[in-house]
């Protein structure tokens, strides 16, 4: 953080059209002392010194960027590098914001943190370090995501957090998000809401940007100290997207890197199929959700869309408002990976390179296996491994029943 | 000025104060919304705050999230709650406000939201979402179609946020009565009373309280201090129950009579 940024917002949280604050009257205030402490906390030496030491110490960074040898062969293209998030403490980059804004919440005095999780690796995020600073931790978690994610939520209960089951709607993420906007409203006075991607309200896309980037500074080091350049493309799935802006936010000043955000494809390009919000034909466009203005999946009356994909974390059906900015500018390019190719993925490199991603991260491999093809030898791509598949592992099972095998059988 | 200013100011004239039930729009469905608005006219409201449904309604309770939920399922456009209100006017003049969030407001477009809400005889706009910061265009668009737009101020809102609010909102400021969201409460906290003489330091706009009032008592207590109380989660649990069954319009007309504290 301090660095020159390529596009940070206006005052009021605006990038571009996109981003600023659509919340209730009652939001307001802690929004402005939210903001109002992370101004202070990003220019303090001593809070980004307990940040790093945070970081290092605790979660073990900074994470190997790691040459994917094998993987590389089997797209036989350009080089594939992994930066490797899977290996931070609670095994995603989750991690990272949650320590960031931990420390902002015992600076602003608050004693009871909320939060909403999807996959769960942002409640089990949170309750981590809500254990490790002796604060009341409650999250929000969707009946569906619960059902896909039963791992993480005995997680997050061992942890010492209580969690919520919220029976609403999709019963998913966006579900989460609203009972937690429901819940922050009601205590505003003693609660912290810890916001786990780069979305909603200013300042949360801007805050959860800063302390994601120290992803993308990591790679930008070790890609130089491994190649002695800087790569040719970035790749990473985006959900609500703070991985993906961690590791891009970094690069954006350097022209020549193309950069590709992967949208869960889902199972077709229908509305309620997918949650490629940039699918303009699958109901994507701008619109306010959950405190932001943004890229939107929305019925032609305004009434938000369900959404579907296999990962848990990816199934949200608007993006960070930055995002939206990026792609306007036509800085980043967004794709979108299917359940299935996902799903193959997931196989792949866990069969070649021994590690198993989260399925939001096999989206981001998917795609890179797909440009790597279109690539020379020469060339490199650093693919962002978001989070590790532990968590994944019944739901591919479920998938995949007995074609495990034969899928093995058929690589090389 | 505007048809609320003039409610108000009546209200005033006479030294009396006002009631606003809100309903949400084609709960059960959009023909009984109709027949709600004429009856609750009738039955004293000084405005009616008719809601747009929308699919993540942040601030509402249970019993209204679940009063969307059912709206929704009919799959009507705001088109058709603007026909609906259309249609109520041939029995009733009564000052209606549409409540709603920005979303379905912003996918309508603003402009063409104005022209229609206008003459569909609606009289003002909140959009529990759109605070004074984002709402420019929307704010002087509805001016120029002679609509209100009603903002929120809160017990958590500031002195200067207080001021801002007031210098663009017109017809009258809707005063949350705590932080939190929708439905009904056991107690009103003082924090409401507070609020409102916060709000007379910096605005000559009437008052109306809401969020959490239910009983006629806290009508009554409301009216001590403010010029208006809303009463929304009490009339919509009270059409839940009575969905589908041929005294609902009655039922609910005979509900609002009984918020509503004797005046002299």
């Amino acid at each position: 953080m301090g660095e020159a940024a390529f596009t940070n917002p206006d005052a009021g949280g605006h990038f571009g059209p996109y981003g600023g604050r659509y919340v209730p009257e009652t939001l307001m205030a802690p929004l402005e002392e939210l903001t109002e402490a992370f101004d202070v906390a990003r220019d303090d030496a001593g809070f980004q010194a307990e940040f790093e030491a945070l970081l290092r110490d605790y979660s073990g960074r900074p994470t190997p960027l790691f040459h994917a040898a094998r993987l590389t062969e089997h797209a036989g293209g350009a080089r594939l590098y992994l930066k490797r998030e899977d290996l931070s403490h609670t095994g995603s980059h989750k991690i990272n914001n949650a320590l960031g804004q931990v420390l902002l919440a015992r600076r602003m005095g608050k004693r009871r943190v909320i939060a909403e999780t999807g996959a769960g690796q942002h409640g089990v995020a949170t309750a981590t370090v809500c254990a490790l600073f002796g604060l009341q931790c409650v999250v929000y978690m969707g009946t569906e995501d619960v059902r896909r994610q039963s791992l993480n939520v005995f997680r997050m209960r061992l942890l010492g957090a209580e969690v919520r089951e919220v029976d609403s709607g999709s019963r998913t993420l966006k579900d989460a998000i609203n009972e937690a906007l429901r819940d922050w409203v009601t205590n505003v006075a003693d609660t912290y809401y810890l916001l786990g991607s780069a979305l909603g309200p200013h300042p949360y896309p801007r805050m959860v940007r800063d302390f994601q980037s120290v992803i993308g500074r990591e790679a930008r080091a070790q890609i130089l100290a491994a190649e002695g350049r800087l790569p040719d493309a970035l790749m990473a799935c985006v959900g609500g997207g703070s991985n993906s802006i961690g590791l891009f936010h970094p690069f954006l000043k350097d022209e020549g890197i193309r950069m590709i955000g992967v949208e869960a494809g889902g199972t077709g390009a229908e509305l309620g199929q997918h949650a490629a919000r940039f699918n303009q034909k699958g109901g994507g466009r701008p619109g306010v959700l959950q405190g932001t203005l943004s890229y939107v999946l929305q019925d032609e009356r305004g009434q938000i869309a369900s959404t579907h994909s296999i990962s848990a974390g990816l199934d949200y059906p608007s993006i960070g408002p930055e995002h939206a900015f990026l792609h306007d500018a036509g800085r980043v390019e967004y794709v979108s990976a299917s359940d299935d190719e996902a799903l193959e993925a997931f196989q792949t490199i866990s069969q070649l390179e021994g590690i198993i991603p989260a399925l939001e991260s096999a989206h981001a491999v998917a795609h890179s296996l797909k440009l790597a093809r279109e690539m020379s030898r020469e060339q490199t791509i650093v693919v962002n491994l978001s989070g590790r598949g532990d968590k994944d592992v019944h739901t591919v099972a479920d998938r995949l029943g007995g074609e495990l095998q034969q899928a093995a059988e058929e690589l090389p | 000025m505007s048809r609320i200013g003039e409610a108000f100011e009546r209200l005033r004239r006479e030294g009396q104060r006002g009631f606003i039930p809100y309903i949400t729009a084609g709960d059960p469905d959009l023909d009984t919304t109709r027949a709600l608005v004429v009856e609750l006219a009738r039955a004293g409201a000084t405005l009616v705050e008719l809601g747009v449904p929308f699919s993540d309604p942040v601030a509402d309770g249970p019993t209204i999230q679940r009063a969307s939920e059912r709206a929704l399922r009919h799959g009507f456009s705001l088109e058709d709650v603007l026909q609906t209100l259309a249609a109520a006017r041939a029995q009733t003049d009564v000052p209606v406000i549409l409540f709603s969030y920005f979303n379905p407001l912003l996918q309508f477009g603003v402009e063409r939201l104005a022209r229609e809400a206008r003459r569909a005889g609606a009289h003002g706009i909140l959009a529990t979402d759109l605070v004074p910061e984002e709402s420019g265009d929307f704010n002087s668009t509805l001016a120029r179609h002679g609509l209100d737009q009603i903002f929120l101020a809160a017990p958590t809102t500031s002195d200067a946020r207080l001021r801002m609010i007031a210098e663009r909102a017109s017809g009258f400021v809707y005063a949350v009565s705590r932080a939190g969201i929708t439905g009904a409460r056991a107690n009103l906290s003082a924090e409401a009373e507070r609020l409102v003489a916060r709000l007379r330091r910096v605005s000559d706009l009437p008052v109306a309280v809401g969020f959490g009032i239910s009983t006629r008592e806290q009508v009554a207590d409301v009216w001590r201090y403010a010029d208006a109380a809303v009463v929304g989660s009490a009339l919509v649990a009270e059409i839940e129950k009575h969905a589908g069954r041929p005294d609902l319009v009655a039922s609910i007309g005979h509900l609002a009579r009984a918020l509503i504290p004797a005046q002299g």
